[in-house]
């Protein structure tokens, strides 16, 4: 009998805060259990920062705010069989997508980087500048959810979901047996 | 007045507002007619103008500026002292509209949605305003012009820039023609067909007559027996809701009708109003008896103000005559009605935003139950009725209930009007009894080469050529008494897409799921347009409508998805044909040059990502 080979799983934080990732974490020893099934390739746990093959699952956490957001969301949707969508910026944009809400305006992102780098009541900019290295990848008119730009297997909803969840939802998927959550396992009010 | 300039109006329109104000007493519930005349007058409602009317009618500015956004006929920015609505439904589109707003554009010097520097004319869009039998159609201040061509708004926009009056673009007489005879210079009837009940001659005052001579219950009965239901498309029975509007223990009761026919396509209530006013009338002293009613308010839809004359004259008639007033037909019956002027909502079509709308608030609909008939206007037993179904309760009173009920068949009684528009030769107004197929009604109207027709307007149903044999009646095909007519020509996507952003603009927002799942589907229509949709954006389609239509709380979300559930039913390879499977599962609907370039011309450079290197 021949031994399953192992799952490979990559992970990426887009326009995220990184609190998905923390909850993935949140597996805590499960993690032990986790780790015979699964290895971790592109990922910021691994800092890989390339795929070094096709894997099985691909994780996103956050939207897609910039130019750089949507070619690594492209390069996984390529490299991975299913991707998953995590907490709320993956799916909905979240709380980057604020800036989505100035609408009457000629110029929004011009107005958002302005407000923000330059005339915010709190701002302290000694340069006086809207940063503009070329390094910087250039930002998208607005936020966009993962599931405007590619194709997303499944959500995880929450901000950010628990970790019980994320491992329930693995493991179920690992083993084939993956069917949707229970409804009062996605509640939050 | 102190007050006045610290609100910062010119003394003289304080005056004129005060003296509005004062027209009706002060009174907050007729903060539309409010509203609709300073607008008429000053041309907007200014932050200012609000603040008095709050004043001289004990609301809160923030309460009156509620009612003054809400309606699209009211503005908040000045508009030109002549205001040019073209008519934006699909039909008036399809008959030349955008050539004849491409000859207003040239001839006025200002876009769609501006206004001329000297304050003179503003050019807008408005959604159908009831004539699409004589499209392409616009509004010029409270006249309509109906068939324009480019030429013709060349001439129309040099006329008015000559310093004409709307009117005497209509009649250099304007004023001494009668009210009649300024309706008819104005809008072709276009009765096609008359039947049996509403538009062949009728006898004056019949049904009042025989109504005065019965007891209360008898009448509702008599309603009850001929199978009448209600024609503004719901189809619930009159009878009965006049029935449970007399059991509401009450004071006083109100009878409204209903004239603000919006729904794209319809405009048989505007042959009514026009020909048979007092049958309207009639029918609703005849209502009033019956329920115990001496209230009664018809509220017209803004857009047919050039009716008001009109029905104003029909009623002082009619006053003057003893027929509305105090001790009607010399008994212990008072009743009378007043006209109340919508302001460009089609939402106040549904009931509840209409008998809000009548209270001078925001044309919401009201949660229900209660029901108006237990708790309508001014939460007081309030009757419903379209137009066209008081004219019918007249007829039955007058023919009596057997009459009625043999006309049409099982379930669908009487006559219907039918408001036939778009691609065939003779659109107009056909009255014929319930129960005939789209396919022969198409033939009376020469619309034989039909590709597709839209029964019911935008919340109706579209079907295709294989179902022309279907029925019109309220079991088979419902509707208000809208059939528009599109040929082979026309992009099914098109149309579906029109409707979603009229469902767009006309949402009241009360509801997230109305609100906003109307502008996704909107959204998702326009990919399908552009060939960018995938297979599964035909389940979501599917999965956003419903979600909408379960969790509306009025009618127009409850319909507003029907022109994509439609015609995904009846027109499946329109939508097949256009969708196709993304490559490598990256969505093509998501166009990443157009998304960075408003940063690339911010950073002022390029995408290291995205745009070709040049430089080796």
């Amino acid at each position: 009998m021949t031994e399953l080979r192992k799952a490979r799983i990559a992970t990426a934080s887009l326009a995220g805060c990184f609190g998905c990732h923390m909850a993935i974490l949140d597996i805590d020893e499960r993690l032990i259990e986790l780790m015979k099934l699964v290895e971790v390739d592109r990922s910021p746990l691994t800092d890989i920062k390339r795929f070094t093959r096709r894997c099985d699952i691909g994780i996103i956490e956050g939207g897609c705010a910039n130019e750089e957001n949507v070619h690594v969301l492209r390069d996984f949707r390529r490299n991975c069989d299913v991707l998953i969508a995590i907490g709320q910026c993956a799916i909905m944009g979240g709380l980057p997508a604020m800036r989505n809400a100035i609408m009457h305006s000629d110029a929004p992102l011009r107005e958002c980087l302005e407000e923000a780098f330059l005339t915010g009541r709190y701002i302290r900019n000694t340069t006086h500048q809207v940063p503009n290295d070329p390094a910087l990848p250039l930002l998208l008119d607005e936020v966009y959810p993962c599931s405007e730009v590619v194709e997303i297997d499944y959500n995880i909803p929450g901000c950010a979901p628990s970790g019980d969840i994320i491992y329930e939802t693995l493991a179920g998927l690992l083993a084939g047996k993956f069917s949707g959550f229970e409804r009062h396992r996605i509640r939050f009010d | 007045m102190d007050t006045t300039s610290e609100q910062g109006l010119p003394p003289d329109e304080a005056e004129r507002i005060a003296a509005i104000c004062e027209g009706v007493g002060d009174d907050p519930h007729r903060m539309l007619d409010i509203l609709r005349a300073v607008q008429d007058e000053l041309r907007w409602i200014s932050p200012a103008a609000m603040g008095l009317i709050a004043s001289r009618t004990g609301l809160s500015r923030i309460a009156v500026e509620g009612v003054a956004s809400f309606y699209a006929f009211l503005s908040q920015a000045p508009k030109g002292r002549v205001t040019i609505r073209l008519c934006d439904d699909i039909v008036d589109r399809f008959a030349g509209m955008p050539e004849v707003a491409a000859a207003f554009e040239a001839a006025l010097g200002i876009k769609v949605g501006e206004t001329s520097a000297d304050g003179a004319v503003s050019l807008e869009y408005t959604p159908c305003i009831g004539l699409c039998d004589q499209a392409p159609a616009a509004m010029i201040n409270d006249v309509v012009l109906t068939g324009l061509t480019p030429g013709r708004a060349g001439d129309i926009a040099a006329a008015l820039k000559a310093g004409q009056s709307p009117e005497e673009l209509i009649a250099q007489d304007f004023l001494d023609l009668t009210p009649h005879e300024r309706a008819t210079r104005q809008v072709e009837n276009n009765i096609r067909h008359a039947g049996a009940s509403l538009l062949s001659p009728v006898p004056d005052g019949a049904g009042l007559a025989k109504a005065l001579d019965m007891d209360p219950v008898r009448i509702i009965a008599e309603i009850e027996a001929s199978g009448l239901r209600g024609c503004g498309g719901a189809g619930f029975g009159t009878g009965r809701k006049w029935r449970f509007a007399a059991e509401t223990e009450a004071e006083r009761r109100i009878i409204i009708c209903n004239a603000d026919e919006g729904e794209p396509g319809t405009f048989k209530d505007r042959v009514l109003l026009t020909e048979r006013p007092h049958l309207l009338a009639e029918g609703m002293t005849i209502a009033a008896r019956a329920v115990g009613a001496s209230e009664g308010i018809l509220y017209l839809r803004g857009e047919y103000v050039y009716l008001r004359d009109l029905i104003e004259e029909v009623l002082q008639d009619r006053r003057d005559r003893g027929l509305l007033g105090q001790g009607i037909g010399g008994q212990d019956f008072d009743f009378d009605i007043r006209l109340q002027l919508g302001a460009g909502a089609y939402i106040c079509g549904e009931e509840g935003a209409l008998i809000s709308s009548c209270e001078g608030l925001p044309g919401e609909p009201k949660t229900r139950p209660p029901f108006p008939v237990t708790q309508g206007y001014l939460g007081l037993p309030t009757v419903v009725n379209n137009v066209e179904t008081f004219c019918h309760a007249a007829r039955i009173l007058d023919q009596g209930a057997q009459w009625f009920s043999d006309m049409g068949h099982a379930g669908s009684h009487g006559t219907k009007l039918f408001s036939v528009s778009g691609d065939c030769l003779r659109p107009g107004v056909y009255e014929l009894s319930y129960g005939l197929s789209v396919r022969e009604l198409l033939a009376m109207a020469g619309g034989e080469d039909a590709a597709a027709v839209a029964v019911g307007g935008a919340s109706g149903t579209m079907i295709a050529r294989d179902q022309f044999d279907r029925c019109l009646s309220f079991d088979d095909l419902a509707t208000g008494g809208s059939v528009v007519v599109f040929n082979g020509s026309r992009n099914i996507l098109e149309i579906v897409e029109y409707y979603m952003s009229f469902f767009v603009h006309e949402s009241c927002g009360f509801c997230t799921p109305c609100r906003v799942g109307n502008v996704f589907l909107h959204k998702a229509i326009g990919k399908f347009r552009k060939g960018l949709a995938n297979p599964e954006d035909i389940e979501y389609l599917k999965d956003l409508s419903g979600t909408i239509i379960e969790t509306s709380r009025c009618g127009l979300g409850t319909t507003s998805p029907k022109p994509i559930l439609t015609t995904l039913e009846n027109f499946p390879l329109v939508y097949a044909a256009t969708v196709k499977p993304s490559k490598d599962r990256i969505r093509a609907s998501f166009d990443i040059q157009s998304a960075i370039d408003d940063a690339r011309h911010m950073a002022k450079r390029g995408s290291e990502i995205f745009d070709e290197d040049y430089s080796e």
